[in-house]
């Protein structure tokens, strides 16, 4: 699989659930190691990097988790500060105004005191994204951002995205499987199945892709070359073998 | 016959894998250490939630521990009109043995579990991965701060359950009994080492606290990302506790009372 992030741009991986569409972000981020290949961000050899190196490159990162990974022991403006107070010297009415700037941003000011599990699902993935760009990074990685979020929130992170990415001057990546939702934002998209490829490109030259499967998938229907039953013995011999 | 072998097999490597783990896992904890102590105010947090949140249960269990061994101490020295030995019997037995094991076996089962899942559980509502995306290692916030303060917790509660229990035994004892307050005393002050009993004593729950936290910390960060995992994860830290601290005082008593 050889895929290519644009700077400056929303790159969006796509596909099926369980074809590694996370663990494509885990190795970017260097959580997992290749087994084989190589993994470049900005010129650098994420799997041969040092850990004082890697944590350096991970300042320039950031990444939304699917659950927003609050940290629960800390109130919202305790989980935007954390990043500041660990990486900066800042003092604290800096890191204040940094962090009402980046709550501001998602729209969450006025939320600041409350603890994680006082948020709804999109209310954490605001806060976590808030936290995922206090330092500024180079680049973001969004982890499933939509999913089992409602129309109005994902809406919401939709606006998020595209503008923290054209203002900031970020390289976004967004793993997903919400075909329409990425195909609004994206400026280019990789649909990967069975750990390659299958088709990339802007959305629109997806939409317009002749193969059979891109189609199943984009269009979400239910037959074609991605079967929906998982291999299995024919139903009638399955269902006959206790009479045998 | 060849299938048992194979089972036997896989799991003993599986033992030693994780063996492995808990020493690799306990070296890097180590390393951070230094770093935790200086962070001084999330090492406070842990104190507070290892030791001073543990007290209620240890004050309470060395109260009735100690009061029992007043009652069993007496029953059994007034056949031999050595009642007066009450003092020594039950600041001996707390001091030397059941303070540092009982308070590890207690801290085990409400700090120690508290730990696992609380570790356990930040894995799976993806904490830790978090944590270190945003470039912070998670041993030098989260696991080296709950170690230091178990370790330090230990002792300080060893001694909180020996002297509650003394009190217990001397409520008992003395005020119930009729045992002579002096005698209850003096002797206790007679026959008490400083270095030989009170020292080792403490020797004894510094080991249990490195022995019990480590198991705690270990199996929260080892733990399986799911509900199951986590439930797993926090009976074994009960279980392998339990056991760590039994053996390790069995082996601790042979070196430092074994010869006498």
């Amino acid at each position: 699989m050889d895929l290519d992030i644009p700077r400056g741009k929303i790159t969006a991986i796509m596909g099926p659930s369980g074809t590694g569409k996370t663990t494509a972000l885990n190795l970017i981020g260097g959580q997992i190691y290749p087994s084989a290949g190589d993994v470049l961000v900005d010129g650098l050899s994420v799997p041969r990097l040092r850990r004082r190196e890697l944590f350096a490159l991970r300042k320039r990162m950031g990444m939304l988790f699917q659950s927003g990974a609050l940290f629960s022991d800390l109130n919202v403006y305790d989980n935007v500060a954390f990043p500041l107070r660990e990486h900066t010297d800042l003092p604290e009415p800096m890191i204040r105004d940094l962090v009402l700037m980046k709550l501001e941003a998602v729209g969450l000011r006025g939320a600041r005191e409350l603890r994680p599990n006082q948020l709804s699902g999109g209310m954490s993935r605001r806060v976590a994204l808030a936290r995922a760009i206090a330092l500024d990074p180079m680049m973001m990685m969004y982890d499933e951002p939509f999913t089992g979020q409602d129309p109005i929130t994902v809406g919401v992170l939709m606006k998020l995205i595209r503008q923290l990415n054209d203002s900031l001057g970020m390289t976004s990546i967004i793993v997903s499987h919400d075909v329409q939702e990425v195909c609004a934002i994206s400026d280019y998209i990789y649909l990967i199945a069975d750990g390659q490829v299958m088709a990339s490109g802007t959305p629109d030259e997806l939409g317009r892709d002749a193969s059979e499967w891109v189609q199943q998938f984009m269009q979400g229907k239910p037959d074609g070359p991605a079967a929906f039953h998982f291999p299995a013995e024919d139903i009638a011999l399955d269902l006959l073998g206790e009479a045998r | 016959m060849m299938g048992v072998f194979q089972r036997l097999g896989q799991w003993a490597l599986g033992m030693f894998q994780r063996l492995g783990r808990g020493h690799l896992f306990l070296l890097r904890v180590l390393s951070q250490v230094p770093m935790a102590v200086l962070d001084f105010r999330l090492l406070v947090q842990q104190l507070y939630f290892v030791g001073v949140l543990s007290l209620m249960i240890i004050a309470v269990s060395a109260l009735a521990v100690g009061m029992v061994l007043g009652l069993q101490g007496y029953n059994t020295l007034v056949d031999f009109g050595a009642e007066a030995s009450l003092g020594p019997m039950v600041a001996l037995s707390l001091v030397r043995e059941l303070g540092p094991v009982l308070t590890a076996l207690l801290v085990a089962g409400r700090a120690g579990s508290a730990l696992t899942a609380e570790i356990g559980l930040m894995r799976v509502t993806e904490q830790l991965p978090s944590m270190e995306m945003m470039a912070v290692d998670p041993f030098r916030r989260v696991i080296a701060p709950r170690f230091v303060a178990g370790v330090l917790s230990m002792p300080l509660l060893a001694a909180v359950f020996s002297a509650v229990g003394i009190l217990g035994g001397y409520f008992v004892g003395v005020g119930l009994l009729g045992v002579d307050t002096g005698a209850f005393w003096s002797q206790m002050q007679a026959k008490v080492g400083f270095e030989e009993d009170i020292i080792n004593g403490v020797v004894k729950s510094i080991v249990f606290g490195v022995a019990v936290t480590w198991i705690a910390v270990f199996e929260g960060y080892d733990a399986a990302p799911t509900t199951e995992g986590v439930s797993r994860a926090t009976t074994r830290t009960v279980v392998h506790s339990a056991f760590a601290v039994l053996g390790l005082d069995f082996i601790l008593t042979a070196l430092m009372f074994g010869g006498n």
